[in-house]
């Protein structure tokens, strides 16, 4: 039986570019990363150089609480590798206390009892070839 | 406006829905071929060409059909939506004078050939992909937030699939040709809470063309031309983190090809509404107009989408939810079967009488990352 909790979800490699490394080896030590225009004090992700908004390369590295909110969420039932094994899981939007609305698993024993709006917190899962960690979320 | 006002002359659906002894290449020639014949024009009258997905680059398609001389070329690729994208560029091009007679083809098959695999990745990839997302998930997640704010609910989801299947019904080429109940489709399984089997289009192999034309060209045709009156596009997005997923991109191609064509959406006789899921539409009809943001649910309760007697009949080959999505990519049906309608060649139980407006509408890529919406409005005045 497959329930989405924490450890049954495939933890792919990622390849990290010049402008996302910090944040993935930031998830290694367990901090979850926004980022932060410093001219239009826009908070965004997924990261870039640039602010989205502005276009500003003035942008900065902040440190979210990890906390959060589901904005929604989609229990999976079907799905290809690497994922195929990992049924029923959960997909979902989580809004984060800093603003952003971040794609994303929630892992939970009770998918079906999720709902919107629930509070959720930051969780780290290790890469297969341990360079790297996921941010994941789950019930509080 | 209506002196440069380009026309859909010819199309043609191919009537495969499964094609394991063909390439793909094979099936933008059996397409290509079955338009031209359809306007009365041949290969060597074609001055500009247009295509997206796969096999290959348009240079690679071009030398595959044996093209020549041609002036223009464009290979937008906007997902499901870039045909219809195509037909508004290729519409654009012929009122500029750079062309007078586009072919437009589109072929896959991906029941045939899997792992054919998407588009490729973006600089979003580790940020999504990452997570277990599919094409199915990522439309749930709009369905669950739609039932969040608005009330909407499965079984009004259903009635979309329920007016597909009416339709299809009549269509002898259409993939699933039985009619279903509400009842079918909310008891069917869950691919992707809160989306069902039946809340999802098919997957067939096929293709189909369009042969778009200038007003000259058109008017030395025998056939009934159909008038490119209006052509509006947009891409809305993820929005580094501000995205929404009660609207699509139609809220604002939609007003663009609406004044282009200078109607609103009470003169539209029939609809082709992208139908990769039953939400995608009920999204859709909200933001052209059709109803009140919120109110799709509703409005599609009753009947309204049914032809030929619905306030709004929409995909009266049974759309892709029915009939065919091919190669995943379900625009081409759409302007296909809106030709068809203004010429009065619907089939003859779903026939909207004298319908004169008719709309296609396309979506490509996903509305729970990006996403880009073509609308076109078109005529059959000529």
């Amino acid at each position: 039986m497959s329930d989405a909790g924490a450890g049954d979800l495939p933890s792919p490699d990622v390849s990290p570019t010049p402008e996302t490394e910090k944040y993935w080896a930031a998830a290694a030590e367990g901090r979850l990363l926004v980022m932060r225009c410093a001219d239009c004090d826009r908070f965004y992700h997924p990261p870039r150089a640039r602010c989205p908004d502005c276009l500003s390369e003035n942008t900065e590295w902040v440190e979210a609480s990890g906390e959060g909110e589901i904005y929604a969420h989609s229990v999976t039932r079907q799905m290809g590798p690497p994922y195929h094994e990992a049924t029923p899981y959960v997909v979902a939007y989580v809004e984060l206390e800093e603003g952003p609305r971040m794609l994303t698993n929630v892992v939970t024993d009770d998918p079906e009892a999720l709902s919107v709006g629930q509070s959720v917190e930051v969780v780290f899962h290790e890469t297969d070839d341990g360079e790297y960690a996921i941010p994941r979320f789950r019930p509080v | 406006m209506a002196d440069h006002t380009a026309a859909i002359a010819g199309v043609y659906e191919h009537p495969t829905r499964e094609a394991p002894d063909k390439s793909t290449a094979q099936l933008h020639g059996d397409v290509a071929v079955g338009a031209l014949e359809d306007a009365g024009l041949t290969k060597g009258d074609v001055d500009s060409y247009f295509t997206a997905g796969r096999p290959g680059r348009v240079m690679a398609m071009v030398d595959y059909l044996g093209l020549q001389g041609l002036e223009y070329v464009d290979s937008t690729d906007v997902g499901g939506t870039s045909y219809v994208s195509h037909v508004g560029h290729a519409a654009a091009a012929i009122a500029e004078g750079k062309c007078e007679v586009a072919l437009v083809t589109m072929a896959g098959r991906p029941r045939s050939r899997s792992g054919d695999g998407g588009p490729p990745s973006g600089p979003q990839a580790d940020f999504e992909e990452t997570y277990g997302i599919g094409t199915v998930n990522m439309y749930a997640l709009a369905a669950r937030r739609h039932m969040h704010e608005y009330g909407t609910t499965a079984e009004q989801l259903a009635e979309v699939r329920v007016a597909a299947s009416e339709h299809a019904q009549y269509n002898e080429d259409a993939m699933f040709q039985d009619p279903v109940t509400v009842e079918d489709v909310v008891e069917s399984r869950l691919v992707s809470d809160p989306l069902h089997l039946l809340d999802c289009c098919v997957v067939s192999d096929g293709g189909g063309a369009v042969v778009v034309v200038s007003p000259e060209v058109a008017d030395d045709l025998d056939r009934d031309c159909v008038s490119v009156l209006g052509h509006g596009e947009a891409v809305k997005h993820h929005d580094a983190g501000d995205i929404d997923l009660t609207y699509t991109g139609a809220v604002e191609s939609g007003p663009r090809a609406f004044e282009e064509a200078g109607i609103t959406h009470d003169d539209v006789d029939y609809a082709s509404i992208y139908d990769s899921f039953t939400i995608t539409v009920v999204e859709t009809l909200e933001d052209l107009g059709f109803c009140e943001k919120g109110e799709g649910g509703e409005f599609v309760e009753g009947g309204t989408l049914r032809a030929p007697d619905g306030e709004l009949p929409f995909n009266t080959d049974g759309g892709g939810l029915c009939n065919n999505h091919p190669a995943n990519r379900g625009g081409m049906p759409k302007i296909i079967e809106t030709v068809r309608q203004l010429r009065g060649e619907a089939n003859e139980e779903v026939q909207v009488p004298d319908a004169e407006i008719g709309l296609s509408h396309g979506t490509g890529g996903s509305l729970g990352t990006r996403m880009t919406s073509t609308t076109l409005v078109l005529g059959g005045d000529r």
